[in-house]
């Protein structure tokens, strides 16, 4: 999954053109969004609450009216269209079923208003809920089903009626853990078994990184990275996207040398580190490290590693497969190490010095 | 619930005693009504109980007042017109309420709390109040002593109903229902036909009771805008009281306590029916 697996060709499918948002006239929600979807693309926007995924979302939908610039799907405008006119399947967080009809009423809803035929729209239901593996549940209520299954026919009612795009606003939300992983996996079958177009959104950076061929990382109404998942752990571009996906270790300090390939960082407690530029202006200039946990290694062999310091372990985490350890090291005493629990791994205990370094590509110097 | 084995001597007389004044303010709120019920089959030509009434002797008791009633073309003639009107102002009521409500419900929508206020005031003015300032506004357009003038003025009186049953009803809706509506192609007329408006019915039709029961037994307003041929059945009761002294009145009374027992049983059943649809367990 570390590639888009979508036709190159038919990038723009789905296009965002400088779409500004403001509920108020005052305060940019979405500032300057620019998108590119493509056709069967499997998109996630990312990011916490507040950071204007879910108003993206809404604009698509038709929910919500752009304040400035153009939406297209297909290449066509649909800024203008009313929601019930853009052939959008949708899911929702609570799952907005009908009450009062049954499952198959449900789903046989978009077909009815489309004026299908009644062979049809039976037939389309059922395979629906076959693709769903609900097809006992025709009949039932939808208070008379678990979560799961709730979630599971709203996601056959936003696909019955075969639309090309469907967007999907943390379906998963309300699942408990284990059942929610099991969606993902569902959700991702589906949506490579149909081809269909799924943007979705999610505040879970696991959920995004299991479902997506791409990742929209949002934050203060702007896209702060669009990669795909393992570009998006491996490589951040600024110091939010680090800090957001997955667990890494910041330092702080001002670029003192700078060439083309790596540049050394001077840091608060007065120790130099060699680290990859990624997103600094130049010497001087204030800068955060990122890296990640699990690329810090124990005592490597001596001159093997640029960046080799003296640490002390302040606590130890036993957790199965690894153990998580905090160090003070570079003036942090928050310095996160994973240790893989293998047996070729010394043991190290709490008040110990041990020696840990990194390499210079996986110590990204973003952003202050 | 039975006294708790932990309970001292005076949670225990406690418990009792509360037993004892629920069942007292019960008979205070009912009694008035259960005691005109055998009253009304009575064999004389009066108010109270006789002799034989209470030692049960079927010589005493009759359904002359019935007979009376249905028999009178005044009483009939007001029964009729009672339901015309009734009906009429509850429909009235119930689409403009209806209308309001929904429209009350968006958030988008400016001044609710004042309009909200403004609609529900029949409900909190003095009825005389509304009463005198209606004789004078529907004489100056001619709507006094007039069937259309009754209606809507009952109907002004049933609209805060349904604005209270039906906002209740949309506090618990799920707005996302319409916008699955629309995502999955239904207008916004389809969506109201098909979505909105079953699951706000039951709020919808309490709403509608309401307002008609309080059309069916409204006397003051009608005191006020009717004219001799818009006579309702409580305008007859008072007149009958006051004029006639007849015990026909309490046969009047019985039956329209019976169809107010009538109209709530069918409110508490919807209640219940729609408590069902949405997946809300009995308790």
């Amino acid at each position: 999954m570390t590639n888009v697996s979508a036709a190159a060709d038919d990038y723009g499918f789905v296009r965002f053109a400088n779409v500004q948002k403001s509920y108020d006239g005052e305060i940019l929600v979405v500032k300057d969004l620019n998108l590119d979807i493509a056709k069967g693309e499997f998109l996630t926007m990312l990011g916490p609450s507040g950071s204007g995924k879910t108003t993206c979302l809404m604009m698509l939908a038709g929910f919500e009216s752009a304040t400035y610039g153009e939406i297209r799907l297909k290449n066509e405008r649909i800024d203008n269209v009313p929601p019930h006119k853009r052939g959008i399947g949708m899911v929702f967080q609570n799952y907005a079923l009908f009450p009062h009809m049954t499952v198959a009423e449900n789903l046989a809803f978009p077909l009815r208003v489309r004026k299908m035929g009644k062979a049809e729209i039976e037939d389309r239901v059922k395979r629906a809920l076959e693709m769903v593996e609900l097809p006992a549940m025709a009949g039932r209520m939808p208070a008379q089903l678990s979560g799961g299954q709730q979630q599971r026919v709203a996601v056959a009612r936003a696909l019955v009626f075969e639309p090309d795009l469907v967007l999907m606003d943390e379906p998963l939300g309300a699942l408990d853990k284990n059942l929610r992983e099991q969606m993902q996996y569902e959700i991702k079958h589906i949506h490579e078994s149909l081809g269909v177009t799924v943007v979705y959104v999610t505040h879970d950076q696991s959920e995004a990184l299991t479902m997506s061929n791409r990742i929209a990382v949002f934050n203060d109404g702007v896209i702060q990275q669009l990669a795909p998942p393992a570009d998006l752990y491996e490589r951040p571009d600024n110091a939010f996207v680090a800090a957001f996906i997955g667990e890494n270790n910041k330092l702080k300090g001002k670029v003192e040398q700078m060439d083309g390939q790596s540049c050394t960082v001077r840091l608060e407690d007065g120790s130099s580190v060699v680290a990859l530029p990624v997103n600094v202006g130049g010497k001087g200039e204030p800068t955060t490290l990122s890296l990640r946990p699990e690329r810090v290694v124990v005592a490597p062999a001596e001159g093997s590693l640029p960046n080799a310091f003296e640490a002390r372990v302040e606590e130890l985490i036993y957790l199965g497969d690894h153990i998580r350890t905090r160090v003070s090291v570079c003036g942090t005493d928050e310095f996160i190490v994973k240790i893989p629990n293998a047996q070729s791994h010394a043991r190290i205990s709490r008040g110990e010095m041990v020696r840990i370094g990194w390499a210079m590509e996986d110590c990204r110097a973003l952003d202050a | 619930m039975a006294v708790p084995s932990y309970a001292g001597p005076l949670e225990r007389t406690w418990y009792y005693a509360f037993r004892v004044i629920c069942g007292l303010i019960f008979f205070f709120l009912i009694a008035p009504i259960l005691v005109i019920i055998p009253l009304s089959f009575n064999v004389q030509p009066y108010f109270t109980y006789t002799r034989e009434m209470l030692t049960f002797d079927p010589a005493g008791y009759s359904l002359r007042w019935y007979e009376d009633f249905f028999s009178s073309r005044q009483w009939m003639m007001s029964i009729r017109n009672s339901v015309i009107i009734g009906i009429l102002a509850t429909l009235v009521a119930t689409v403009l309420g209806t209308i309001a409500a929904l429209g009350l419900s968006r958030k988008e929508m400016p001044f609710r709390g004042l309009i909200m206020g403004i609609l529900i005031s029949p409900m909190i003015v003095p009825l005389i109040i509304s009463a005198a300032g209606m004789f004078f506004f529907y004489s100056s357009v001619g709507l006094a002593s007039t069937f259309p003038g009754v209606i809507l003025a009952h109907a002004a009186l049933g609209i805060p109903f349904v604005i209270i049953t039906v906002t209740a009803t949309l506090v618990g809706f799920d707005h996302s229902l319409t916008r699955a509506a629309a995502s999955l192609g239904a207008d916004p007329t389809t969506t109201f036909r098909r979505v909105t408006f079953p699951l706000i019915m039951p709020g919808v039709i309490s709403g509608a009771l309401f307002a008609f029961i309080t059309s069916f037994d409204e006397v003051v307003i009608v005191l006020f805008v009717a004219g001799v041929e818009q006579r309702t059945i409580p305008r007859e009761m008072w007149s009958g009281i006051r004029e006639q002294i007849s015990p026909t009145i309490l046969a009047v009374a019985t039956i329209l306590v019976m169809i107010s027992i009538a109209l709530l049983t069918t409110i508490e059943l919807l209640r219940r029916r729609s408590e069902r649809l949405r997946g809300i367990r009995p308790s």
